[in-house]
């Protein structure tokens, strides 16, 4: 059972290591709204949306013009009055689910998220499987006089 | 029952070799497009000199190629002279200029030749996002009721023209 635990034990450790926090956005100035909650919801989308030009980096990050304008888009949205979905959304509808750097839980994308629960129920189910077969025979039970011999040895 | 145990775990990795090894082979810039069987989004544009311009309703009626192409753009001139052979052979070519000066667009048309029917400006990059495009050069096919029914990212190369474009505007030039 030990190894069991083990194999456990270092199939959950990469996931207790958290990143550290991201660096300071490339948000400039003149591109800030005025309303400080507002700002405050457009920076937390930018965080989730991908640069499509620079494609590792969220539009909050990058410096690209593209991811600018996509900043802009995003503030202009919210001005609106658009919720944080709607806002999401809006983005998604041009450039599709790829622009999310959380990939939405999907039918398309119940591999990913699903995927690795699979292979731990799996892998699992095999451990335990295999440590059954490891066990010894059952014994046949000690007879009359092995046991008489026993109590002789005490 | 051994033998199965034994394989099984070669076999997995197998596949997920196979797996990435195809992804590998993906480019990742290459988004598919949102647009696919749907209209144009709506836009007007004004053209990079005086007059003209277009919008998105002169998409009806022909199969057409609307081009985002930008002057400081450095795959452009390699896609040049396969738009001139575009619309030399009678197809209808539509050129956005994405963030450029209209006078940049001018002066690089000036240079290399007018492939295109009509050439708008979206100096802002506004009809760009809606279009969803990430770069230059970017193609948009379209059929004759301003449906995108392809989209092409990076340079339209002669092989991409004769052996996926052009059949494909030809069968759309067929359909009703």
């Amino acid at each position: 059972m030990k190894l069991l635990w083990l194999a456990l034990l270092l199939i959950a450790a990469p996931a207790s290591f958290v990143l550290p926090a991201a660096p300071a956005g490339a948000v400039q100035p003149d591109e800030m709204l005025k309303d400080p909650a507002l700002e405050a919801r457009a920076r937390n989308i930018s965080k989730d949306l991908r640069c499509v030009v620079c494609q590792n980096q969220s539009i909050d990050d990058s410096d690209a013009p593209l991811a600018r304008d996509l900043r802009i888009v995003v503030r202009e949205q919210l001005t609106l009055g658009k919720s944080d979905a709607a806002t999401m959304d809006y983005i998604v509808a041009r450039y599709g689910h790829f622009v999310l750097l959380k990939p939405p839980l999907e039918p398309a994308t119940w591999v990913l998220w699903l995927g690795p629960f699979a292979v731990l129920g799996l892998g699992g189910a095999g451990l335990l499987a295999w440590r059954r077969r490891q066990r010894p025979a059952d014994v046949a039970p000690l007879t009359a006089a092995e046991a008489a011999e026993i109590e002789t040895l005490g | 029952m051994n033998r199965i145990l034994f394989i099984a775990p070669i076999i997995a990795f197998m596949a997920l070799v196979a797996i990435f090894g195809i992804g590998l082979t993906k480019d990742p810039k290459e988004l598919p497009s949102q647009l696919i069987d749907r209209p144009l989004p709506a836009f007007a544009l004004p053209a990079i000199e005086a007059g003209g311009g277009f919008a998105n309703t002169a998409f009806t009626g022909e199969p057409a190629l609307l081009n985002i192409f930008a002057s400081w753009c450095a795959a452009c001139p390699q896609e040049h002279p396969v738009l001139t052979r575009i619309s030399a052979e009678g197809f209808a070519v539509y050129g956005i200029a994405w963030k450029d000066k209209p006078q940049d667009s001018r002066d690089w048309i000036a240079r290399f030749g007018n492939p295109y029917k009509l050439i708008a400006a979206d100096e802002s990059g506004r009809t760009a996002i809606d279009l969803g495009v990430t770069g230059v050069p970017e193609s948009f096919i379209t059929d004759k009721h301003g449906r995108v029914r392809f989209k092409q990212i990076g340079p339209i190369s002669p092989e991409v023209w004769e052996g996926t474009i052009k059949p494909l505007m030809l069968k759309l030039r067929a359909e009703a």
